[in-house]
């Protein structure tokens, strides 16, 4: 028996991170939303790391408070401590990581779905998508009920035909014995959708009553107060310490005669797993030579004795794995509360995906998240806030958004997704960043926020307190551009007491900013400005001035990787017609389907050639056109 | 990538004497006008389109004459590819186009991709629909030669140690990364500027040594390798000399004189040969001649050619058998010397020996027939029998530019370090250096970063 459940303009299939954004956001920009979820209870659940942010992902997550996500706002209410890391490094690379309190994380966010005044938040599995002609117009649940929509997010995770694995032990489940999601997964299947088997796995968790911490390091937050929302303004003071500790000898030998018990080398496991991510029993046999590796105890919460065991990711056998964590240091007399498993899953291979997230296949679906092949909290997110936002812009018959590149490292993310395709599962690193220096921590509202605004993410009055920033950061630069320092004693004596070498002539402020050993609170000191200038609004000037050279650098390769973007290839585009492409090139243009020129050369096996050939073609189009006028 | 100055050698090679350096683009006046010196003083960006100037292309690192020159100016539209057009002929050969071509590329132009030249005139609109087919057809033909090259080049020598080069950049990088995306890991040690600095010495030394080496041995010079070999006496010192025109190798009449290997580099109609004389191959009891004559066998298996040189008033022996065995399966030119003396050379023999090869007779005493031995090296090189020394002009002119490039990044990251700037912005730099010597062998692939990283390191939860 089926039903007729409803009608609205958006259903985001799935409340994980990325489902979430996708939610929120496109409910936020005006399309009346329905987010369905298998079970309430575990709203924005993390399954492993309680934890958000790092390198790379740290500026994702502000990338996505610039334009109007939730995981910032979220993570600066509910985190039990927070650090700046890389602060010894340039700016390009420095990124907030908070330990969460993954139970009020759940709940907070939570909240946040029941208040958002245009979205519905039910449960439901959802097994079928109603498809007529090539198009999407709604889903159906595993009770029957049928919601129509005009266009359809999915982002299940690592639900599709889930399977459990510890040790000799395999079973179907979705993630922490949640229930799994078949039907769907063969029902992409039957749409036309190719699938690829990813594995990931999480290590066990302990009770810190039977933890002796006085044999780890403790690794305490930041004293300064941090925050990943541009918008938070109440900083959480009271932080609880992670812990440090190693395995050593004992564990690897341990680990070592009991590797014909571990799935993964059984042959039991066949999904490919992330090798950022590998298990302890991965890390033992690769890395022979090691004598110890990094062990992290990390509070699952506040009112919470689970600990997760960072660096201990395994799928060998459970009384394996009790032995193992007694060989450590501070977990002699350890209790073991869950054990640690590996997941199988299904995802669809992204090169089946428009940049902007929808699919080749069947139009007004969009996918987000784990289920397109990615691993981790913000890169879901990331998506979920894209595919939420071009879902709801569609709906409403907007035009949709995509990030370049250069504009973010979301950009970054997706991009490599539709393009080139992951066979692992794919986590985000600076260095898949060409432009790095400029996708920074620090500067992501000033990257997005008008963009935020345009869509209607961003409120007016937030809007506001932005212009106003910039504006300040561009007095300021002008000012200090502006100004001659001239070699008077006390300048000399501050250069000195600096190292540097002193001044022969004067110099124009800025320039004097840029010497290696001056700050910008020196130059303030020489030439001080009128009130006082917010902290966000000085180090924008320090970093702008100082990096100068090579943020003209990166902006001009940007320039002429535009002038590429710019290039369009039409939808419609016959590669078969086209003589001399290699036929290799044939085939991945075929499959990928770039939208520009610059997408194009991005392919793995297409060649400058196939590009030269790609561009006389384009050119011959445009020339066949204007002949037939 | 669409609007700078491009620039190729534009006679198909080994067509005449005069080949022609083709520039096309915005700043083909500025760039030429960069190392032209007009016979009248006359600056060549000041001149009108359509005109033909006489002088010579200098050095602007050195302030010395590198040729002498025609030049032609061309303003677009009314061009070949509608943008500013300047071509340069040269009298030299193609040492001498190489060089011109050469200075181009280190003063702004970008060496022209395979078609480039017939893709603009395209794209300008210049050559009409029905052939943009041939355009294509072109690209893809030019290209897959090109390919050809770069294959040749991965198993060379010098393929070799960029990759070698390459690895150890890749290593720093990986280090840098892991810094920065693993901060809390502590079994890495912390890339420190002293480090960085050491090592970007030590990458722009290497550079610098592949450059030398290509500059004065490979382009320049270098052409064909040809190894000049026979018993001893028989003239191979003079051989090399009169090729040359000089009198470089010591020639005596007591066998064994050359005991070691001696190079010249000589344009021959066109062709650059890099020529090597070697020890007499024979049996011998002193140990420098013996030596000498190890040194002769190893030269030969490197070699592109072989001038195999024969007595014509001696007996055929069996040395001379020997090292007719010894290049089997070589691009061979057998070379009878000493025709003005009696003959006691089995002609008969020396054709059933030399099967396929070219086979010339000379009296080098007499300077007769060496401009037979000049036309047989033309013509097997033109007729494209012999491979290698094509290859190694094509890729050398973008090898050298790439390198010279590569030199630049390397520069600038150490500039880097000097001032203190952050390690991960130095990094941008060594990336590119990375990336520049990745497109000489045809290989820029950012993936294998993030391999080396999860290869070199043990990273994760
Ligand atoms: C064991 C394990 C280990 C992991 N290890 C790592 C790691 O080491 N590093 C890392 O970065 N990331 C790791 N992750 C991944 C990380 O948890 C995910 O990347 C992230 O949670 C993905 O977010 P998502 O929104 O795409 O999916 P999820 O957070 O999994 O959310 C999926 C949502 O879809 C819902 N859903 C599924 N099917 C249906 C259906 N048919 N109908 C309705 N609702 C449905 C679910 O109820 C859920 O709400 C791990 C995950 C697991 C399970
Ligand atoms: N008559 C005559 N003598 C020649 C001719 N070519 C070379 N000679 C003489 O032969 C002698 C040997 O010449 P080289 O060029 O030194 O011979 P080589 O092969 O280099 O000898 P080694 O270095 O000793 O192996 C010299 O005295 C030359 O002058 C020729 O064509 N005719
Ligand atoms: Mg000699």
């Amino acid at each position: 028996m089926t039903y007729e459940a409803g009608s609205y303009d958006v259903i985001v299939v799935g409340a994980g991170h990325a489902g979430v954004e996708a939610g929120l956001a496109s409910a936020r920009l005006g399309a009346k939303t329905l987010m369905i979820t298998i079970n309430l209870d575990m709203v924005a659940f993390m399954p492993c790391n309680p934890s958000v942010g790092g390198p790379a992902k740290g500026i994702v997550v502000r990338e996505i408070d610039a334009l109007g996500g939730e995981m910032g706002k979220n993570i600066d209410k509910t985190h039990i401590q927070m650090r700046m890391l890389n602060t010894g490094k340039g700016p390009a690379v420095r990124a907030l990581r908070a330990q969460a309190d993954k139970f009020t994380y759940q709940h907070e966010m939570k909240k946040a779905l029941e208040n958002e005044p245009n979205l519905t938040l039910i449960q439901g599995m959802v097994e079928r998508l109603m498809v007529e002609n090539g198009e999407c117009k709604g889903v159906m649940t595993q009770t029957g009920a049928v919601y129509s929509s005009k266009t359809v997010v999915i982002t299940t995770g690592t639900f599709l035909r889930g399977e459990i694995i510890l040790g000799e032990l395999k079973y179907s489940s979705g993630p922490n014995n949640q229930q799994p999601s078949i039907k769907l997964s063969e029902h992409l299947q039957e749409l036309g959708f190719e699938l690829v088997r990813f594995k990931t796995g999480t290590p066990p968790r302990v009770n810190s009553h039977s933890i002796d911490y006085s044999k780890t390091e403790i690794q305490p937050g930041d004293d300064v107060p941090r925050a990943f929302s541009y918008e938070t303004t109440k900083y959480i003071t009271d932080q609880l310490p992670c812990w440090l500790t190693y395995t050593n000898e004992e564990t690897h030998t341990l680990i070592d005669n009991n590797l014909h018990r571990s799935p993964m080398y059984s042959g039991m496991i066949k999904g490919t797993g992330p090798r950022y991510c590998p298990s302890i029993e991965d890390k033992v046999v690769r890395f022979n030579d090691k004598p110890r590796h990094q062990i992290f105890l990390e509070p699952e919460g506040r009112n919470t004795q689970e600990v997760y065991v960072q660096g201990l990711s395994t799928s060998l056998p459970e009384d394996v794995q009790q032995k193992i964590l007694r060989t450590i240091p501070g977990l002699e007399n350890v209790q073991m509360m869950r054990a640690g498993y590996a997941i199988e899953y299904d995802a669809i291979v992204p090169t089946q995906l428009w940049p902007t997230l929808e699919t080749k296949n069947v139009k007004n679906l969009y996918t987000a998240g784990q289920i397109n092949g990615t691993s981790g909290y913000e890169e879901a997110a990331g998506q979920g806030l894209m595919a939420g936002m071009n879902a709801g812009l569609k709906s409403i018959g907007k035009e949709e958004v995509i990030l370049s590149r250069s504009d973010a490292y979301i950009g970054v993310l997706i991009d490599d997704l539709i393009t080139k395709g992951t066979n692992e599962p794919y986590r985000l690193l600076t260095s898949r960043a060409e432009y790095r220096l400029l996708l920074r921590h620090d500067n992501a509202d000033l990257r997005l926020t008008e963009l935020g605004y345009k869509v209607g993410l961003i409120r007016e009055e937030r809007y506001e307190k932005f212009l106003v920033k910039k504006q300040a950061i561009e007095e300021e630069k002008n000012r200090l551009q502006g100004i001659i320092i001239k070699p008077a004693s006390e300048v000399q004596a501050l250069i000195k007491s600096q190292g540097g070498s002193e001044l022969k002539d004067g110099i124009r402020a800025s320039d004097l900013l840029k010497r290696p050993e001056m700050t910008y609170e020196h130059i303030q000191k020489l030439i001080p400005a009128e009130g006082t200038l917010d902290p966000d609004v000085t180090e924008q000037v320090e970093i702008q001035i100082k990096y100068e050279g090579y943020i003209e650098k990166s902006l001009q390769q940007v320039e002429r990787l535009k002038k590429m973007e710019n290039k369009k290839i039409p939808e419609n585009i016959d590669y078969d017609a086209i003589n001399g492409l290699a036929s290799e090139a044939k085939q991945k243009l075929k499959e990928v389907r770039p939208l520009s020129i610059a997408q194009a050369s991005r392919i793995s096996g297409v060649n400058p050639a196939d590009i030269s050939i790609l561009l006389v073609y384009l050119e011959q189009g445009r020339i066949a056109k204007i002949s037939a006028e | 990538m669409e609007f700078d100055t491009i620039a190729a050698i534009s006679t198909p090679m080994g067509e005449g004497a005069i080949a022609i350096v083709r520039l096309s683009g915005d700043q083909a006046f500025e760039i030429a006008d960069r190392l032209f010196r007009g016979a009248g003083g006359k600056r060549l960006k000041d001149a009108a389109s359509h005109t033909i100037h006489y002088g010579h292309i200098i050095d602007p690192k050195t302030g010395l004459i590198a040729e002498e020159v025609m030049v032609s100016a061309m303003k677009g539209p009314k061009t070949f590819t509608k943008e500013d057009v300047i071509e340069i002929n040269c009298h030299g050969g193609l040492i001498s186009v190489n060089r011109v071509l050469q200075l181009l590329l280190n003063n702004g132009a970008r060496l022209a991709e395979p078609g480039e030249f017939t893709k603009r005139a395209f794209l300008n609109g210049r050559i009409d629909l029905s052939q943009a087919e041939a355009v294509m057809d072109l690209i893809r033909a030019k290209t897959d030669r090109a390919m050809n090259v770069a294959l040749g080049q991965m198993e060379g020598r010098l393929s070799k140690l960029i990759q070698k080069l390459r690895q150890e950049i890749l290593e720093i990088l990986a280090h840098v990364e892991v810094n920065i995306d693993y901060p809390e890991y502590d079994d890495v040690e912390e890339m420190t500027h002293h480090i960085l600095m050491e090592k970007s010495f030590y990458v722009k030394k290497e550079i610098e040594k592949l450059l030398r080496t290509s500059q004065q041995g490979k382009i320049l010079r270098e052409g064909l390798s040809t190894v000049i070999v026979g018993r001893p006496n028989v003239g191979k010192s003079s051989l090399l000399n009169s090729l040359v025109h000089e009198n470089k190798a010591i020639v005596t009449d007591i066998p064994g004189t050359t005991r070691d290997v001696i190079e010249e580099y000589v344009n021959v109609r066109g062709v650059p040969l890099r020529l090597l004389d070697t020890a007499g191959i024979r049996e011998t009891e002193d140990i420098v001649e013996r030596i000498g004559v190890e040194k002769s066998r190893q030269v030969l298996k490197e070699a592109d050619l072989i001038l195999l040189v024969l007595n014509y008033s001696d007996e055929l022996t069996a040395e001379d058998e020997n090292i007719f065995k010894a290049v089997e399966g070589m691009d061979v030119i057998v070379i009878v010397n000493k025709m003005d003396l009696d003959q006691k050379i089995d002609m008969e023999r020396v054709k059933e020996l030399s099967k396929k090869h070219k086979l010339v007779t000379t009296s080098l005493l007499e300077d007769k027939g060496v401009d037979d031995l000049e036309e047989a090296i033309a013509s097997l090189f033109f007729e494209g029998t012999i491979e290698a020394g094509d290859m190694t002009y094509v890729s050398n002119t973008r090898h050298i530019a790439l390198l010279n490039q590569a030199l630049n990044t390397i520069d600038e990251a150490m500039q880097g370090v000097e001032m203190g700037t952050p390690i991960d912005i130095v990094q941008i730099d060594l990336t590119r250096t990375w990336e520049l010597l990745g497109e000489i062998i045809g290989d820029s692939v950012h993936e294998s970063l993030i391999d080396q990283l999860f290869s070199q390191f043990c990273l994760g939860k």
